[in-house]
């Protein structure tokens, strides 16, 4: 199964406040964007980010071929046990998940 | 009626092509306005009311942003000053802006608003039920707000106008939303109010939302019914992309932006090419809300905190680094044994496996090495570095097993220890309800 990475132009994260991390992926402009919201389910995404669905917000934006989520940090920004100061790394996770 | 804002960064301190600036000077626009921050460097900013930037970066692009005032003959505005906005960092930069003003022979009309909230007037709110809860909802209490070193509420345009209503040529204001420093002055002229805030979004990062994103400096045109938007310097375009995608950053929600007084609803909005590298925006809705409210940030002392690096290179050690961390806390333990897990932690983080991303991480590394940061906070520096050079013997020398020869392991430094000093947290998520928008800030007037 291919990594959503290579399918698309960017996954990208960053904070959005010190309480919420948000997730964008910039699909190709080449008509896959339909497919691969289809094929990513907001359960999945919040297993792979240990979150509750039901605190996943998720915009599937056709005009830009985007998918955003957004998610409170499990750790807050800047907290003892926070790891990750911007949100950087939680792209990474959804760069290499494997969707079908 | 047409205002032209000036934007010459996402932020002072950042960096901005002077070329660009001086284009942007040549559109005659009426204000120059630029952000000074956010929580986004973390809490430590606000938690001692500093700024991230060094003095020397700041006076030299603030000294650039003051003579381009001068020559506009335009007002000069700063939001969230200092990297946190506390009433702190807004005097550091009035102190900067009054060495200029004399190093060059200005003679200036500066503005400041102050925007700390001391810690009774918000207990007060939150027991009159004028303080309500964010998502996610993070506790409150008496006590905690008088723990804060430092709580600020956002300013939105209402504030800002008021200063800017003094007639000053600078604004140096405290902590504002990102957006409201560029919306504001719009708005006061009459330009529609849902364009005026979503341009404002758009812009708040300067050339981000460009073809060009280092380059820093754009022009935003706002009139009755939208804006248009122009990076000055020649390489960088706007596209109908490039500026509808900046809605989505640092944002939860790309449609809707929360804001003193009320909120921004973009689904309606429609972006056009107006040239090559001009895009022209309208539909944008501004949606009042009562009663009125300001975003309070707070941050709190959380303890100290002593660092210890140690590097691993030998492979059997690799591979076993978890049951080796195991060994060297249980060591630890067992001599250590005034440690209190209620007030201090020992945290490792194990660069090359897990550091980042810790339990999600779902990689297998095959790293030759792996870097140890050893982690110890507690209530005074002098326990938090007691803690780690008690660690110290375990990490340099500890075996994973009793009857093998001892190993002995690589600290990049001398002292092992490093001393990170206090450590705050963000411990605010929540809004207050104001009678008067201007009645929870403060605003001075100084002739220098």
């Amino acid at each position: 199964m291919p990594r959503l990475g290579a399918l698309v132009d960017k996954v990208r994260s960053k904070n959005a406040g010190p309480f919420w991390v948000t997730v964008d992926i910039f699909c190709k402009q080449d008509g896959s964007f339909e497919r691969i919201c289809e094929s990513l389910s907001t359960q999945a995404v919040a297993a792979l980010y240990q979150v509750k669905p039901e605190d996943t917000l998720r915009f599937d934006i056709p005009s830009l071929d985007v998918i955003k989520f957004s998610f409170p940090r499990p750790n807050f920004q800047g907290t003892r046990f926070d790891r990750d100061m911007h949100g950087a790394a939680i792209a990474c996770l959804l760069e290499e998940f494997e969707i079908t | 009626m047409l205002v032209k804002v000036l934007i010459p960064s996402g932020a002072l301190g950042l960096g901005f092509s002077e070329d660009a600036l001086n284009l942007g000077l040549k559109k005659n626009p009426d204000i120059i306005a630029i952000d000074g921050g956010s929580t986004d460097s973390g809490p430590f900013y606000l938690g001692t009311g500093t700024s991230k930037y060094s003095k020397a970066t700041t006076k030299k692009e603030w000294s650039v942003l003051m003579k381009a005032r001068a020559e506009a003959d335009v007002p000069l505005l700063i939001g969230t000053a200092g990297t946190c906005g506390a009433d702190s960092a807004v005097d550091w930069l009035l102190d900067i802006a009054k060495e200029i003003a004399a190093e060059t022979g200005q003679s200036l009309k500066i503005c400041t608003i102050k925007c700390n909230q001391p810690a009774a007037r918000v207990a007060n709110a939150l027991s009159s039920g004028d303080v309500s809860p964010l998502k996610p909802e993070v506790p409150i209490s008496e006590e905690l707000l008088a723990s804060c070193t430092n709580i600020v509420a956002l300013a939105g345009v209402e504030q800002i106008n008021h200063a800017l209503e003094s007639g000053a040529d600078i604004v140096i204001a405290g902590r504002t939303t990102d957006t409201a420093v560029i919306a504001a002055y719009p708005i006061s002229k009459g330009c529609h109010v849902g364009a005026a805030w979503h341009g404002a979004k758009i812009g708040e990062c300067g050339a981000l939302c460009t073809t060009k994103p280092g380059s820093g400096v754009i022009l935003i045109e706002f009139d009755e019914t939208g804006f248009e938007i122009t990076p000055m310097d020649p390489g960088a375009k706007a596209t109908p992309r490039t500026v509808s995608a900046h809605m989505l950053y640092e944002n939860s929600n790309p449609y809707q932006l929360y804001e003193p007084g009320g909120y921004l609803e973009v689904s309606q909005a429609k972006y056009s090419a107006v040239s090559d590298k001009t895009v022209r925006v309208e539909g944008s809705q501004w949606i009042e809300t009562a009663p009125y409210t300001v975003k309070l940030e707070g941050a709190t002392h959380a303890g100290y905190q002593t660092l210890s690096h140690v590097i691993i290179r030998d492979a059997r050690y690799v591979e076993n680094v978890d049951r080796w961390i195991d060994l060297v806390k249980a060591d630890f333990l067992a001599k250590f044994t005034d440690f209190n897990p209620n007030t201090s932690s020992i945290e490792f983080r194990v660069m090359g496996k897990d550091a980042v991303l810790g339990h999600l991480e779902n990689r297998n590394s095959s790293a030759p090495e792996l870097g140890v940061m050893v982690i110890v906070t507690a209530p005074t520096q002098e326990q938090a570095t007691e803690i780690a050079r008690a660690l110290n013997p375990a990490l340099l020398h500890l075996a994973l097993d009793a009857d093998e020869a001892l190993p002995t392991f690589a600290f990049p430094f001398s002292p092992a220890e490093t001393e990170r000093g206090p450590i705050y947290e963000f411990c605010l998520n929540h809004v207050m309800a104001l009678n008067d928008p201007l009645e929870a800030f403060s605003f001075d007037t100084v002739e220098v």
